[in-house]
This record gives C-alpha cells, sequence and structure tokens, in this order.
C-alpha cells in the first residue's frame, strides 16, 4: 500500500515538474550547468568502466572460444553486442544512478531541510519544475552521448586488450565488431538510455525533494533513491526488451 | 493587511491549531509569540501556504488565498517576502545573485537595473560592497541581512519572519529587530514576526498574538504584555529570575 501511495506521490510530482518554467532563459542557463554536472562531469568514470569493462568481455570471450569450429572474429562480434546490447546502456546506467542518483538526492535534500526549497515557494517559483526539470532534460540529452561514449571505448578497451595479450589482430576484431552488426540495437540502446536517464534523475528529485528532517535524513534518502532508481532500471530494461527486441 | 478567519490545522489527527482569527495590520510589526511547539511557525506557515489548513481563510488585502490555484498563490507570493530562520539563501549563488534572484525571475528590468537595486537592498541592510561574498564566507548575522535583503528586492507587501533573532547575539538581534521596524514604516509593509524573543516582543511589538495550547491566547502590544494579568503569558514573558526581578520592581511602582 505504501509504495502505491508513493508511486501516487511521484506520478503527481512529474505533473508538477512539466509546467512552463518561468522564465526560459534561465531554464536553458540551468539545462546547460546541469549537463555539465550530472553529464560531462561523468565522463571520467564512464571512460574508465568502459575501457576494462570492454577489455574484461573480450578477454573473458577469447579464453572460452576453444572450439575450432567458431570463426576467429566471434571474439569482436560478442564483445560488439554485450556493449552495445546490454553492458553500456544498462550497466553504465547502474553506474550513473549511483553517481548522480546520490548526488541529485542530496543537493535536493539538502535545499528542503535549510529551507531553500521553501524559500523558492514563497517567491512564486514552482520549485519542482525549477530544480527538477533542467536536471531530467540533462540527463535524457546527455545520457545517450555518454552511453555512445561508453560504447567506442569499450570496444576500443577489447581490442587493445586482445592486441597486448597477442590474442587476435586488428583486422580480425574489427571484422567481428562490423560482423551481422544490426543498427537497431544502437536505437534499442539509446532508447533504453533515455527512459533510464528520465528514471535516474526523477527518482533521485523526488526522494530528496520529500525529504523530511535533517542531515541524517538526507543520506538516507540518497540511498534509498540509489536502491529505488537500481530496481526501476532492472524492471524496464527488461520490459523494454521485451517490447523492443522480441517480434 | 492579512487576515485569517477560522485556522484549524491538524498532523497525523493531532489538532495543532484551534480556530484561529486575528488581523495583521498594514504598516505595523505583527508579532506571534508563544513558547516552542505552541503552533505559531505552523500558523506563519499556513498562512503562506507552505501548509494546508485544514479549514479557514487566510486574506490579503481581501484576496482569499486559501482557495486559490497554484498560478493564483504564486502572484501572490510575488509580493511577499520572507527571512526564514536559517535565512535560507541559496549556497551556491553569491551575495548578489542572491538578491537579484526574484528581479530575475520576476521582473523585466535590465541588468544595470537589477544591480542599482541591488545595491540599493544591500546599502539598506548596512552590507555595501559585500556584493560578491558567498554564504558560507558570511557570519549567521549578515546571513539575517542578505535574507532581509532579498526579502524586500521585490518592494513586497507582506514581509514574514520566522524567528529573525534565532542565533544571534543581542547586539546583532537588536539591529536586525531596528532593520525590521525600519523597513516596515518606509515600505509600509504588513510585517508579521514569529519570535520568542523578549527583547523583540519589547522593542518591536506593535501588534502581539500569544499562541497557547494552538489558540490564540491573548492580543496585545509591547505594553498591554508587561501589565497584563494572564497567568501564561505571566511564565512566558517573566520565565527568567532576571525579568521575575523587573517585574516585582514594576509591581512596585505600580500604585
Amino acid at each position: 500500500m505504501k509504495s502505491l501511495a508513493q508511486l501516487g506521490k511521484y506520478m503527481l510530482m512529474l505533473t508538477v515538474v512539466f509546467k512552463k518554467p518561468n522564465k526560459w532563459k534561465y531554464y536553458f542557463q540551468r539545462t546547460i550547468n546541469e549537463i555539465e554536472l550530472i553529464g560531462v562531469n561523468s565522463l571520467p568514470i564512464v571512460a574508465l568502466m568502459s575501457t576494462f569493462m570492454g577489455g574484461v568481455i573480450a578477454l573473458q570471450t577469447a579464453s572460452n572460444m576453444e572450439s575450432p569450429l567458431l570463426p576467429d572474429y566471434t571474439v569482436g562480434y560478442i564483445t560488439q553486442s554485450s556493449t552495445i546490447l546490454e553492458f553500456s546502456p544498462t550497466i553504465i546506467s547502474l553506474i550513473l544512478a549511483g553517481k548522480v542518483g546520490s548526488n541529485v538526492a542530496s543537493e535536493i535534500g539538502t535545499m528542503r531541510v535549510t529551507e531553500q526549497i521553501d524559500a523558492l515557494e514563497i517567491m512564486g517559483i514552482n520549485s519542482l519544475n525549477y530544480l527538477v526539470l533542467p536536471k531530467i532534460t540533462a540527463a535524457v540529452l546527455f545520457f545517450p552521448v555518454l552511453i555512445v561514449f561508453s560504447m567506442a571505448l569499450s570496444l576500443l578497451g577489447g581490442w587493445f586488450s586482445l592486441l597486448i595479450s597477442d590474442l587476435t589482430t586488428t583486422e580480425i576484431y574489427v571484422l567481428g565488431i562490423r560482423s551481422f552488426f544490426d543498427p537497431y540495437h544502437i536505437t534499442y540502446a539509446l532508447t533504453k538510455t533515455f527512459i533510464f536517464g528520465f528514471l535516474i534523475v526523477s527518482i533521485a528529485s523526488f526522494y530528496g525533494y520529500y525529504v523530511k528532517g535533517g542531515s541524517l535524513d538526507v543520506g538516507k534518502a540518497s540511498t534509498q533513491a540509489v536502491v529505488t532508481s537500481s530496481i526501476a532500471i532492472l524492471i524496464s530494461n527488461f520490459v523494454l526488451t521485451q517490447l523492443m527486441l522480441l517480434p | 493587511m492579512i487576515e485569517v478567519k477560522g485556522l484549524n490545522k491538524s498532523f497525523n489527527g493531532q489538532h495543532v491549531l484551534f480556530d484561529i482569527n486575528h488581523v495583521f495590520e498594514e504598516g505595523k510589526v505583527n508579532l506571534i509569540i508563544g513558547q516552542s511547539g505552541q503552533g505559531k511557525s505552523v500558523l506563519a506557515k499556513c498562512m503562506v501556504g507552505l501548509y494546508e489548513a485544514e479549514q479557514g481563510e487566510v486574506l490579503f488585502d481581501g484576496r482569499n488565498f486559501s482557495s486559490m490555484d497554484r498560478e493564483g498563490r504564486s502572484l501572490i507570493r510575488q509580493e511577499i517576502g520572507m527571512l526564514f530562520q536559517g535565512a535560507a539563501l541559496f549556497d551556491s549563488m553569491s551575495v548578489e545573485e542572491n538578491v537579484m534572484f526574484p528581479l530575475r525571475m520576476f521582473t523585466n528590468m535590465t541588468r544595470g537595473e537589477m544591480q542599482a537595486r541591488v545595491d540599493f537592498c544591500l546599502d539598506r541592510v548596512n552590507l555595501a560592497g559585500r556584493n560578491k561574498l558567498f554564504p558560507a564566507e558570511c557570519s549567521g548575522g549578515m546571513q539575517k541581512r542578505i535574507g532581509i535583503a532579498r526579502a524586500i528586492s521585490m518592494n513586497p507587501r507582506y514581509l514574514f519572519c520566522d524567528e529573525p533573532n534565532s542565533g544571534l547575539d543581542p547586539k546583532t538581534s537588536i539591529v536586525i529587530d531596528g532593520l525590521i521596524k525600519d523597513i516596515t514604516a518606509e515600505f509600509n509593509t504588513t510585517t508579521v514576526v514569529i519570535t520568542h524573543d523578549m527583547n523583540s516582543v519589547i522593542e518591536i511589538g506593535e501588534n502581539i498574538i500569544f499562541i497557547h495550547q494552538g489558540k490564540k491566547w491573548w492580543q496585545g502590544n509591547s505594553e498591554s504584555i508587561i501589565t497584563t494579568d494572564n497567568p501564561e503569558i505571566g511564565s512566558f514573558v517573566y520565565a527568567s529570575e532576571f525579568m521575575k526581578e523587573i517585574r516585582s520592581l514594576l509591581q512596585k511602582k505600580r500604585p
């Protein structure tokens, strides 16, 4: 029952978030700032994770390929499909749920407990719209860029790890990456990322905005935001895969 | 003028405010006083719509705030300035940006006009030249004064101050009280101050209500509060040994 009530409250929050901003000029300015805060600042962690994970995927695939019936380019093909279909959109989104989700929940939660949100409301500003909409816009616009970046680095990581381990050649790896490539998989991955970005920021904002109490409660809200958005990502990943990949 | 009619508020079935009726007068410093936990902050938050009252009305110069939708309330709120207990300044903005914020959001002023207004407001609270500081670099008293500057930047008709002296030393408290009193007279605002600071009560209280057990227990001014025989007021006003001493002196002076 409590979860249903929370879901209802979340939906009602979204109806207030998606209103016309007080001033478009400041909405765009804030969106640019948020792109830097939650997007550009996430580039290092995404780069690190993607490069090493791509390398590990390639090495693990190569180490399990003992059958002579499998062509050499299979390593590249499996690295490409694992990266595009699942690793970059889902695993990186789960990492971003931890980094961005906790950041958003604690920022908005701190504003709540220090009465900064009340101050916005008293001025006649729609605080949800002012605080949350630029963050959601930034996430849905920039997370797909991050994921494309992650895909590229993951494939590069795979190539580099295979090359230094002397397990394949560049030509065979590239052949594997290009084999059976379906551009629709990119559409699928970016659609998932768009929805994950929305879920991460809106859920984190929900927990931050409605926090009650003090700094301890802000910490709890931040943790709760990460847990809930991770669960939401996993469930929506399953649903989207059913809807988009299966006939 | 702000009129409160039959205001009732409860939290999780526990009644906090009972049938509050009062008129907060224009051009005067109206005080809401009472012990902690008696409902004075809840009353103020119901008046500005941060809490929804179960029953009752709040009228801002005859305009029924309680029955308005979000957009209607937003328009009234642009006429309200509020100083919060912890100042509630935006951490990520400088002093200047904090004071300029309402102007940027609600006016079509040019950058130069906004700058002039910010400088005027900061000068008014004796903070001229502190524009580029950040809230974290300011003392508690300075933060309160920046809060006042931000509250008056839009020339508000109504000014709310939630415990403006909490956490301040007596000397700084007197400065803040003086500012509130002067601004009220200068801009003819309807000022509502929530406090339990007896010095503020005596210094600036022109129209005072005492909230006790969620009810409007008493109404008067800074003179009548000293002489009233109401026992609850007595235990609030003369809580300290120092004030008890003053009462005995006053009683000796009475004919």
